[in-house]
């Protein structure tokens, strides 16, 4: 299980990842991978530390061990990657339109001093009508109710034009036609042949949205297709025993 | 009065209402981002600190034979304990709540610097007569070469703030994705905060420091009622704030006895006042 050598195949290797703050282990020698071009989703019970190896991942938690992405040390591939928060901590207030947003996601690629041009607008407008939200560019962000939210933070991953994706939670409290948007845009990047990583928490949903399933108690119960993976057994393992019987697996 | 207003009041009077303009504008400007990131009372700490940089950098030239009230002189020793009062918040922020931190901040260093005042007031040396200005500031009898030396860094602090007005937004909106983006919040917090600072050095003749607060924070609360962008709530914030500065210098250039600050600071109020009854009918939580 322990991905020595990084596969070509593995848009993350990560190995030993180990995070704790001052109480329990949050995190205890997580060793996996993510293969490339797949839709993987992370389940396990609350306080498993799912959104917690996310940010590990992505250097927001100070989680020792190693992360490689796409073969490289994490932070020089920060620019393939993009990350959509669960229910974003920004401020609501804040007097930013859901186009300067979307916009935000492409700040690579103007940096410091550069002009935001046509065709990057007409490429965040492009975003925006993805997730289906096109009709709504020039409202405050803080007018939108939290699907719409979510589908806006997705457009603006979209506009960072990454490779791989990683979403905390992203069907968590939004209403059914934020969730089929979001699927159906998942779906297409996946077939652009962008990798997807998502905490979900619906068991009812797993197969129906995801190619591969990682089992996540603190440390990694098992990572493979959801054929073979995602079996009552092992999730008896993940939950416990008691728990998943009064789950719909 | 009106001479002050049309620039007609003479050329030492026009440029100071010019620097005092530049400065509102450079507050109002600063001020926008300070408060999306939501920290003004920062500003205010770091505003009260400076006082007993002011007594020393007087005491220091003095005792050099020099005038105490070298304006770049005395802005160098408010820089210097500004930003260790700025060191100081952010240390105690460890151990206690930001407010606290920035209230235990402000009434220490502003009292040691009420002090160290009263003690050059006693030794009667090198013409301390006027240094209170830097309380409430006074913009009459201001000496040309200072009113150059406020326009030039309220310019200079608004060249910095449009080059960086995209990295400070993204910072102020979302720090998190600030950092995946390559962004360092703390280094743009930083950056910040050295833009405000240059902010108090320069309003230190023209609002004084205890109230150079109010022209950061005003013009950005006001601007914030009507529009609904970064960079529209920034520019409409220095515009407000460069015309607090000038009517406010021009005023207390005419009234010699009136300190400037609280004209601009009444100025700006007035401006809120008015906009929130126009934009909100006066219903509080519109």
């Amino acid at each position: 299980m322990v991905p020595a050598t990084p596969l070509p195949t593995d848009a993350l290797s990560i190995s030993g990842l180990s995070l704790r703050y001052d109480g329990p282990s949050v995190l205890e020698g997580v060793d996996t991978r993510i293969v490339k071009g797949a839709m993987t989703a992370i389940i396990g019970p609350n306080g498993a530390g799912k959104s917690s190896l996310l940010k590990a991942i992505l250097g927001l938690e100070p989680a020792t061990g190693t992360v490689r992405a796409f073969g490289q040390p994490v932070a020089r591939a920060m620019d393939r990657i993009a990350y959509v928060p669960q229910r974003a901590a920004v401020d609501w207030d804040f007097p930013v339109r859901v186009i300067d947003v979307v916009l935000m996601g492409g700040y690579r690629q103007t940096g410091l001093l550069g002009r935001i041009t046509p065709a990057l607008k007409a490429r965040a407008a492009d975003c925006l009508s993805r997730v289906g939200m096109q009709d709504f560019a020039s409202r405050q962000i803080g007018a939108l109710s939290g699907g719409q939210q979510q589908r806006v933070f997705l457009a603006r991953a979209l506009m960072q034009g990454a490779e791989l994706y990683l979403l905390d939670e992203p069907f968590a409290g939004v209403d059914a036609a934020t969730e089929t948007a979001i699927i159906q845009v998942l779906k297409s990047l996946r077939a652009e042949g962008a990798t997807i990583v998502a905490v979900h928490h619906d068991l009812s949903t797993v197969a129906a949205y995801f190619d591969r399933v990682l089992l996540l108690n603190r440390r990694v119960i098992a990572e493979g297709p959801v054929a073979n993976t995602f079996t009552r057994e092992r999730l008896a393992q993940t939950y416990g025993a008691g728990l998943v019987m009064a789950m719909p697996a | 009065m009106w001479q002050a207003l049309a620039l007609q009041a003479g050329y030492n009077a026009a440029l100071v209402s010019i620097g005092a303009a530049l400065l509102g504008a450079a507050a109002g400007g600063a001020g926008a981002f300070l408060t999306l990131r939501r920290r003004a009372l920062m500003s205010d700490a770091m505003a009260h600190a400076t006082l007993p940089g002011i007594g020393l950098g007087f005491l220091v030239m003095v005792a050099f034979g020099g005038d105490g009230r070298f304006l770049p002189g005395l802005m160098l020793g408010a820089a210097l304990t500004a930003a260790l009062g700025l060191w100081a918040v952010q240390r105690l922020t460890r151990r206690l709540p930001e407010d606290a931190a920035t209230g235990a901040v402000l009434a220490s260093f502003y009292g040691f610097g009420i002090v160290i005042l009263t003690v050059i007031q006693g030794l009667g040396q090198g013409r301390p007569a006027g240094l209170e200005t830097v309380l409430l500031g006074s913009t009459a009898g201001m000496l040309r070469q200072d009113a150059i030396l406020i326009g030039f860094g309220g310019a200079l602090v608004l060249a910095a703030l449009w080059a960086l007005r995209r990295p400070l937004s993204l910072v102020a909106f979302d720090p998190v994705q600030a950092r995946l983006m390559g962004l360092s919040p703390r280094s743009m917090d930083a950056a910040l905060m050295a833009l405000v600072l240059a902010v108090v050095l320069v309003g230190l003749n023209v609002t004084g420091l205890i109230l150079i607060v109010a022209l950061l924070v005003t013009p950005a609360v006001t601007a914030r009622l009507w529009v609904r962008t970064v960079s529209g709530t920034a520019t409409l914030s220095a515009a407000i704030g460069a015309a607090c500065g000038y009517i406010g210098a021009a005023i207390s250039a005419a009234v010699p006895d009136l300190p400037t600050g609280p004209v601009i600071v009444l100025l700006a109020f007035l401006g809120f006042a008015t906009s929130l009854l126009l934009r909100t009918g006066g219903r509080a939580n519109a």
